[in-house]
């Protein structure tokens, strides 16, 4: 714990806890068969459980609930084969039933950890409370007309997880680390897409300080983040503005925060004394969610590999480095990416390849490696020219480049435009002898025990053989002739 | 007369084509046309022509020999259940323009077995009530009057009390209901007919307007317990939508009515012998208890020590529910909706304006009741005890095989008399609340009249998913009694 606050009366550290909600993938919504794609015409994908009419009946999804289980078993949780359906009883326009379905008193997941790393490459364990699902409410468009407000119910029922830390983190950075990592556990698993931009991942976000030592003191809770940017800056907002209140005799109110991205502040949504009675009381149109341990341990079984274990066998399986190891798993499909060009080759120049020069043309031509013009297999099948020889290292940048242009395949481009590389020795000899006749003072310079001349030959002759020359065969002739 | 027939009747004339389903409906709708307008049974009465023309089709069936379990035989349905393209109102001033576009998944079986559904019959808005005078449309008025008294308009029970009416008066030859506390038995008995209350999770909720979810339960209401059995027979079932409802099959109940009771063990619960029990209820349960002997039936005194908690429980549950069931009509998507010029107005509005008093009475109990600092005192509380009811019943269900009770601790009262204090409106549920607290099924039979000439039920309250035994000891009450008579407001029409 390094992360402080200096104020006018000592060192402050912060406490912040992180709620996250993440929209379950699932075909259809938690209650009923509506689709949840993204980006529909509004109100296109609303059934009439969704609009709540009359008489309408929630029916719990099976895959919703596989995926909460998977995700609770991606975070070494607890889950409970017996959980609850609570009602959270509000008025708002964009909750139709006027209650939003969620498991308040007993949770599908209960205690689990996730854990970080940081900058400096220390690691710290972040509890996990509890995981449970809800509803998604839907959204008000209230830029459509001068006078009026439109619902927007296709979000209306969708599957959430809302995944509650313990308050053990103690830095922003922390806090994004936390993030980032569960964002990545959920993306292995399959159970969030992690978009925060599209509102997939949303965080609330509980932040109170307190000197060292102290019990906590009063939190405020920062609602609906969106990004994990925006949720360092606020936690980072937020603690400033209570330790000035604390430090100028004051107290710090419990209430519900928002933040304001463009001026880099929170303010006050609701205090504590317009606070919501939500009247919580168990969904008597949904029997109690009972689940089988086998089913769970099916569900185990089927599980990816997630990203630290993916990461200690990278590095033990390709022997490379616990960065570059971190780098790869990152994002599962660079993992993939990684693991078929190294597959049965060297891992080293495999990572090299990846992470520098295919990042690189990544960049430089702004695509991702989903549209990435060099396929894993065709990167793969470069590594194996090298290797065997076919084309040495500096060819290979060039065979690379055009890969990147074309999309053509490595040994193509080499028999295309006759890159391979120079291994008959009478060639390379050929072009000593020629190279040696041309610079005769230098050779008499070398003989004379100007040693560092080499390099100046071996240029010679590669650009001789247009860079094609084996260079290991060039060195070897180059210092049998000069040595003669 | 086709208006006095039975199902079981209707459905062996039709079979046999004395008369047609064309006859048969057109006879009802006379029946309602000559006197819904005094009794105000039917909210809406569908056009003659959808149901002539759904009457025409049942005698294609029957020409055809592809004739249904209730092929043909005209049905009123409480306006509680959605019915598409038919205005559904639940009595309502918040859904008065309120045309589904589903069909419950009752209805829906009941038209797939032939049925002609007549129109939506009246009920105490969003089934909340005794008597049937919480309604938007208007009271309903009972059929029967007091002897010597005959001017007072006297209520039908409720909240199923159109179609209680409408089954009485000749408007429909059976109907359906809705059960959450006794609103399907009380104003059976109320208006001296059949109403069968089933095991909970035996019909299916879907796309019936809910009140208190954990409790309602639809259900028969016919002239007969046969008629009883054949219908339930249609409405019950597994439905995949209803995630409340049993994954069971439906026993050919109709097998049940009539078989023999000998040694039948039939406890008589003795919390329901309550101080004060007006003594024409007292001898019409001791007559009950003489006919089930005399059918070779084990009389065995039980107790149900938790029944006086039943009435106190049930009116923190159910509000609890329904404030929560009702938030749903808030102006915004369906219903009536209030102008208004911010959000919070629009909902406050739309809401002091599309309910009713009793209505917004239960939401403000069952919102007091959740609200933190109460919800352990009440809710929990309740559902504490709740769970000790249940086991009363099952518990006394070791004992013996059905319980015997009355239906309701009074004859029909007149409108007006009551309802000056809810408290006392509340007791008329005293005896029917219990079992909906435990979810077991339960039937209240016609067994005679009071001195007044007014119908008195008996009622038979059974294991969970055993309506079997229930039908098969009604109907031994059933034939008992001979009850036979019928109220003074009576349509008699067709043939």
């Amino acid at each position: 714990m390094s992360y402080t606050i200096e104020g006018k009366t000592g060192i402050w550290e912060i406490v912040v806890g992180l709620e996250v909600h993440a929209q379950i993938v699932s075909n259809s919504k938690l209650f009923s068969g509506a689709s949840t794609r993204f980006g529909g015409e509004p109100n296109s994908q609303v059934s009439l459980v969704d609009a709540a009419f009359p008489g309408m009946l929630p029916v719990i999804n099976k895959e919703c609930v596989a995926q909460a289980v998977r995700t609770g078993l991606g975070l070494n949780a607890r889950i409970n084969l017996q959980s609850r359906f609570d009602r959270k009883n509000y008025f708002y326009a964009d909750l139709p039933q006027g209650y939003q379905i969620s498991q308040f008193e007993y949770p599908i997941v209960g205690e689990g950890t996730v854990e970080i790393e940081l900058q400096n490459g220390e690691t710290r364990q972040i509890g996990i409370t509890r995981l449970h699902m809800e509803q998604d409410a839907g959204k008000l468009l209230h830029d459509q007309d001068p006078s009026r407000s439109f619902v927007d119910l296709n979000r209306s029922g969708i599957a959430l997880m809302e995944i509650v830390s313990e308050p053990d983190i103690r830095a922003p950075e922390e806090a994004g680390a936390y993030l980032r990592k569960l964002r990545q556990i959920l993306r292995y698993l399959g159970t969030c897409d992690g978009n925060m931009e599209e509102g997939s991942m949303r965080a609330d976000v509980n932040v109170s300080v307190r000197k060292a030592g102290e019990p906590f003191r009063t939190r405020c809770e920062i609602k609906n983040v969106n990004s994990i940017r925006f949720v360092m800056q606020a936690i980072e907002a937020e603690a400033v503005r209570q330790i000035e209140i604390w430090e100028n005799g004051g107290e710090v109110d419990q209430e519900t925060r928002l933040f304001d991205a463009a001026r880099g502040e929170t303010r006050t949504m609701r205090s504590k004394e317009d606070a919501h009675d939500y009247r919580y009381f168990p969904d008597p149109d949904l029997l109690p969610l009972v689940i089988e341990q086998s089913w769970v341990d099916e569900l185990k079984k089927a599980l990816p590999e997630l990203p630290d274990a993916k990461r200690a066998r990278f590095q033990q399986e390709y022997g490379i480095t616990s960065y570059d190891a971190g780098v790869l798993v990152a994002e599962q499909i660079t993992a993939d990416f990684f693991e078929t060009v190294a597959k049965g080759r060297d891992g080293k120049l495999a990572v090299t390849w990846v992470t520098g020069d295919l990042f690189a043309a990544l960049n430089r031509t702004s695509r991702t490696l989903e549209d990435s013009p060099v396929s894993a297999a065709s990167l793969g099948k470069m590594l194996d020219l090298i290797t065997d020889g076919t084309i040495n290292g500096k060819i290979a940048k060039d065979v690379f480049e055009t890969m990147v242009e074309t999309g053509d395949e490595p040994e193509d481009i080499v028999e295309k435009k006759g890159l391979k590389q120079v291994t008959d020795t009478g060639v390379i000899d050929t072009a000593i002898d020629d190279i040696m006749t041309k610079h005769a003072d230098k050779v008499a310079e070398y003989r004379s025990g100007k040693d560092k001349l080499f390099g100046f030959f071996v240029g010679q002759v590669m650009k001789e053989t247009k860079g094609k020359a084996n260079p290991a065969l060039v060195n070897e002739a180059l210092k049998a002739k000069l040595d003669q | 007369m086709l208006t006095g027939l039975t199902l079981t009747e209707a459905r062996a004339g039709l079979a046999a084509r004395k008369f047609s389903a064309r006859e048969l409906a057109a006879a009802h709708l006379s029946a309602i046309n000559s006197l819904n307008p005094k009794l105000n049974a039917y909210i809406t009465v569908i056009p003659e022509k959808d149901v002539l023309a759904a009457a025409d089709s049942s005698d294609a069936h029957y020409a055809a020999g592809t004739a249904r379990p209730m092929e043909g035989l005209p049905i009123g349905i409480k306006d509680l259940f959605c019915t598409r393209g038919v205005k559904t109102t639940a009595a309502s001033k918040m859904l008065a323009d309120f045309i589904p576009p589903y069909e419950s998944t009752v209805t829906a079986q009941l038209l797939a077995s032939g049925s002609v559904f007549l129109g939506k019959t009246n009920l105490d808005e969003f089934a909340m009530g005794s008597a049937n005078i919480n309604s938007a449309a208007g009271p309903v008025v009972s059929p029967w009057q007091r002897k010597g008294d005959e001017k007072a308009a006297l209520v039908p029970g409720g909240s199923s009390g159109g179609s209680a009416a409408a089954v009485a008066a000749g408007l429909a030859l059976a109907a359906t209901g809705t059960d959450t506390g006794g609103s399907i038995r009380q104003p059976a008995a109320y208006c001296g007919i059949v109403g069968l209350k089933p095991t909970y999770g035996r019909c299916s909720r879907w796309g019936t307007i809910a009140f208190a979810s954990s409790l309602d339960q639809a259900g028969p209401m016919t002239r007969t317990v046969a008629d009883a059995a054949l219908m339930l027979e249609a409405m019950a079932g597994f439905d995949e939508k209803d995630s409340t409802s049993a994954n069971k099959p439906v026993p050919a109940f109709s097998k049940a009515v009539g078989k023999s009771v000998k040694g039948l063990r039939v406890g008589i619960p003795a919390e329901y012998r309550a101080p004060g029990l007006a003594p024409e209820i007292s001898a019409i349960w001791e007559q009950g208890i003489a006919w089930l002997r005399e059918a070779g039936c084990e009389i065995v005194d039980v107790s149900l020590p938790h029944t006086r908690y039943g009435l106190a429980t049930y009116y923190i549950i159910a509000p609890a529910e329904c404030s929560s069931n009702l938030a749903r009509y808030d102006g915004v998507r369906f219903g009536s909706r209030a102008e208004a010029p911010s959000l919070d107005e629009l909902y406050e509005r739309t809401r002091a304006e599309g309910f009713g008093e009793e209505v917004r009475n239960r939401i403000l109990m069952g919102t007091y009741v959740l609200s933190a600092g109460y919800y352990d005192a009440y809710y929990l509380k309740a559902q504490k005890v709740r769970n000790l009811i249940r086991r009363d019943f099952t518990e006394a269900f070791e004992k013996v095989d059905v319980l015997l009770a009355p239906t309701a601790p009074s004859a029909a009262f007149a409108q007006g008399e009551n309802s000056s204090d809810p408290v006392q409106m509340y007791l008329n549920d005293i005896f029917t609340v219990p079992a909906s607290m435990a979810g077991v099924p339960a039937l209240s039979v016609p067994a005679g009249l009071d001195s007044q000439g007014l119908p008195l039920g008996l009622q038979i309250i059974g294991r969970h998913f055993d309506e079997e035994t229930v039908l098969s000891a009604g109907s031994v009450i059933e034939a008992a009694a001979g009850f036979t008579h019928k109220p003074a407001l009576f349509a008699e029409a067709g043939l």
